[in-house]
């Protein structure tokens, strides 16, 4: 007799822990074909407050921790994802319906996506910092700072590239996320958490939510304290009225056109210069 | 007699002409308005009418749109880029070489004392002109990569702090990148912009690459709203901001946002106190404390806040308030008198939630707008006078025990544009700068300004920075 395999329960990644949605609801994920998959936690807005809680303490952690730690715990995630590689193959197959090497194309793209991340932690700043040469007896410098929590709305396909290009390009200049997981292609993420977890990566740097996005997205827009959202995955529609919603802080909503790009990593960054005078 | 008595030594305002009244700039000729309405602009250290100046419509916006339109279509963008430049090089020496004479009118229209319109505005808006002149043949190398293209058509609105100062942060990175140029001065400020447009003709710059547009609320949300516009550059308060970020959701328009501030400047008890209290009175007092990024919070470290106070009282009461054409005028007139209503209620408010008030002697004068350097003591944080920018020469002093508590205060304030620090020792300067959430850091100086160096704010304070290399890449679209 055939054996009968576990299933696996997708549920939240929220402080680090893997909690299911306060709400109780789930929706059923379907395969390309139309076949169930899973009951995957829909996320509502409670959850995303909670994940925002959890990555705004994260923050002084990772922010403050040396750039070249960032790195490596970025590395170590894709050395994780490197050994789970069939597990992504078959959900991205299931899901998206790529055939296998497509599938398998997307995960190595992704695991070369997360290194070369890794490796801007400790650059972008020589990148896009400065000194400048001011008129007067001043030391002037400008470096690029990490903005805060970003939330952040993945789009859809490729579900695991979109998601690991974003979350490794809003973390690594120490930046911490709350993610919603594209919503038709929600099981990669939640996949992905458990590399994260693995990874050493502090707990709440990464939360990563799965449900309706245009539901969360207003409430994203609207919290006082997410700092700004990579809004690749709202349709135009959804992204109007969190446009409108995050002027109560004057959110930084950006759409970063390139999901592998340096500008995506400064799009969620902040410039500070100091003045101090020379002399003696 | 005060042994600081000084004679007064009035700047003379022969230099300026003032015509009885002023068109719109639009396509490079100075144009009667549709709306066939104009308003008066007064100088607020007396009351008097200088001109009137017009007021644009809905259809004078659109007008100068096109106009910009047309400018930037057929010859802005083609123009080779080092070409481009020349014509910046063109302002900065004409603007230099006009240089008194914008200072003059800069003083009599705003208010500000002529030693910061001489020696702050107007040379440092000629050096944003020659800096961004240099850019424009190199912006490959700016880190939007080897293409990055212009939006087209920008519509610029600038606050009455600044006037030409701010006219010069706008423009200058504007026509540097290649956009063209539609921009709304102030209400109470027109003057140094529509003198700036004679400049434009002198360097002979092509029609309709900047169009000067002068009016109210309603003319600059016009502006905002035309569909022709492809990007919106903003500086005045984060009200107003709210409200254009708003207004262009949903929209493609790009936007720079330059906002408010509550700065804190923090005191170390291992400070150069008398260079700090220079800093404060900097920091706070400077142009009437009309300035976004001023010193507003004084976080001063217990253990020495007696001896700071000491000697900051001492220091205010040298300081000479009075007419602005005087050479030995260290705070003018109050912009305007709303502005002076709007000191007042939160001055009073300070009063009200239990604050202690303390100003010099000083003599007010009998006409125009005035209010004395002032300073609260016993400030809390929930305090009005600690949250909301005052926009006048009001400091309110709060106090600290610990580092960690200095920057808690500091970074407690929904606006993140500057702060200043004071100490000795350089790595708590090092440790301080890199927790306070502010664009601009000032350590062991203040309110300094330079067109390489970057401005601009966190949080509430706003979106992009202006200056240097960052401040290019808010009027590109950058290139893979």
């Amino acid at each position: 007799m055939e054996r009968i395999y576990v299933l696996k329960t997708y549920k939240l990644f929220i402080g680090g822990a893997f909690p299911r949605s306060e709400s109780g609801r789930v929706y059923a994920v379907k395969d390309f074909k139309g076949k169930h998959l899973a009951n995957t936690c829909q996320a509502s807005r409670k959850d995303l407050r909670d994940a925002v809680v959890s990555a705004r303490s994260a923050f002084p952690g990772w922010s403050g921790a040396t750039a070249y730690n960032r790195g490596q715990i970025l590395y170590r995630m894709a050395e994780i994802l490197e050994g789970r590689t069939d597990q992504f193959i078959a959900e991205i197959s299931a899901l998206e319906g790529a055939n296998p090497k497509a599938a398998a194309l997307q995960v190595e793209e992704s695991i070369d996506l997360l290194i070369w991340y890794a490796g801007w932690s400790d650059k972008i700043s020589a990148l896009d910092g400065s000194t400048n040469s001011v008129s007067g007896p001043f030391y002037n410098f400008t470096i690029p700072e990490p903005i805060g929590v970003v939330a952040v709305f993945a789009a859809a396909k490729p579900s695991l590239l979109n998601l690991v290009g974003a979350m490794a390009s809003v973390i690594t200049s120490g930046n911490t996320a709350v993610m919603v997981a594209s919503e038709k292609f929600p099981l990669p993420a939640i996949s992905f958490a458990e590399c994260m977890a693995t990874s050493d990566l502090p707990a709440g740097v990464v939360n990563i939510l799965t449900g309706v996005s245009s539901e969360l997205a207003p409430w994203a827009a609207s919290h006082m304290d997410i700092d700004a959202i990579d809004a690749a995955g709202l349709s135009p529609k959804v992204l109007k009225e969190a446009q409108i919603a995050g002027v109560g802080n004057l959110k930084r909503i950006k759409t970063p056109p390139n999901i592998k790009s340096p500008k995506r990593i400064l799009d969620f960054m902040e410039s500070k210069t100091v003045w101090h005078p020379i002399g003696i | 007699m005060n042994p600081f008595e000084y004679a007064p030594a009035l700047e003379s305002t022969s230099i300026v002409t003032i015509k009885d009244r002023y068109g719109l700039f639009i396509n490079g000729k100075f144009v009667a308005p549709k709306s066939g309405k104009y308003f008066p602009t007064i100088n607020p250290s007396t009351e008097k009418k200088l001109s009137e100046i017009a007021l644009a419509s809905t259809e004078d916006v659109d007008l100068a749109v096109k106009a910009a339109r047309v400018a930037y279509v057929k010859v802005w963008s083609k123009m080779p880029a080092a070409e481009r430049g020349k014509y910046l090089f063109r302002i900065a020496r004409i603007l230099q070489e006009r240089s008194r004479e914008f200072a003059v009118l800069e003083t009599l229209d705003n208010g500000k004392p002529i030693r910061e319109s001489r020696d702050t505005d107007i040379p440092l808006a000629a050096a944003h002109f020659f800096y961004h002149a240099g850019w424009a043949d190199k912006l490959q190398y700016s880190g939007n990569g080897s293409g990055p293209k212009p939006y087209g058509v920008v519509g610029q609105i600038i606050p009455w702090n600044f006037p030409m100062l701010m006219l010069a942060w706008k423009i200058a990175p504007a026509l540097a990148t290649g956009n063209t140029v539609v921009l709304k001065p102030a209400e109470t400020t027109s003057l140094t912009a529509l003198l700036f447009a004679e400049i434009c003709q002198q360097a002979g710059l092509p029609n309709g690459v900047i169009n000067i547009i002068t009016g109210e609320g309603a003319t600059g949300a016009a502006l905002v709203n035309h569909p022709g516009i492809d990007k919106v550059a903003f500086t005045g308060s984060t009200e107003v901001g709210k409200l254009i970020a708003t207004s262009i959701a949903g929209s493609k328009k790009a936007a720079t946002l330059e906002l408010g501030g509550k700065a804190a400047n923090i005191i170390y008890d291992d400070a150069a106190i008398d260079e700090a209290v220079e800093g404060i009175v900097n920091g706070i007092f400077f142009n009437q404390g009309h300035v976004c990024c001023a010193g507003s919070r004084l976080l001063v470290q217990e253990s020495i806040q007696d001896e700071v106070l000491t000697k900051l009282k001492e220091r205010m009461a040298l300081i000479r308030l009075g007419n602005p054409l005087d050479k030995n005028t260290d705070i003018g007139a109050i912009n305007s008198a709303a502005q002076l209503a709007k000191i007042k209620e939160l001055s009073a408010a300070g009063d009200a939630e239990g604050a202690e008030r303390w100003s010099p002697a000083c003599n007010i004068p009998a006409d125009g707008y005035w209010f004395p350097p002032t300073i609260f003591t016993g400030v809390s944080q929930t305090h009005r006078i600690a949250r909301e920018e005052i926009f006048g020469p009001v400091l309110s002093i709060l106090t600290f025990r610990t580092p960690q508590e200095a920057v808690e205060k500091a970074n407690n304030t929904p606006y993140g544009l500057s702060a200043g620090i004071w100490t000795e020792k350089g790595s708590k300067i090092l440790w301080t700068a890199s927790k306070l959430r502010a664009g601009v850091i000032w350590a062991n100086t203040f309110n300094k300004f330079d067109p390489a160096s970057p401005f601009g704010g966190y949080k509430e304070s706003g979106w992009g920075r202006e200056g240097g290399k960052h401040g290019l890449s808010a009027y590109l679209k950058a290139s893979n």
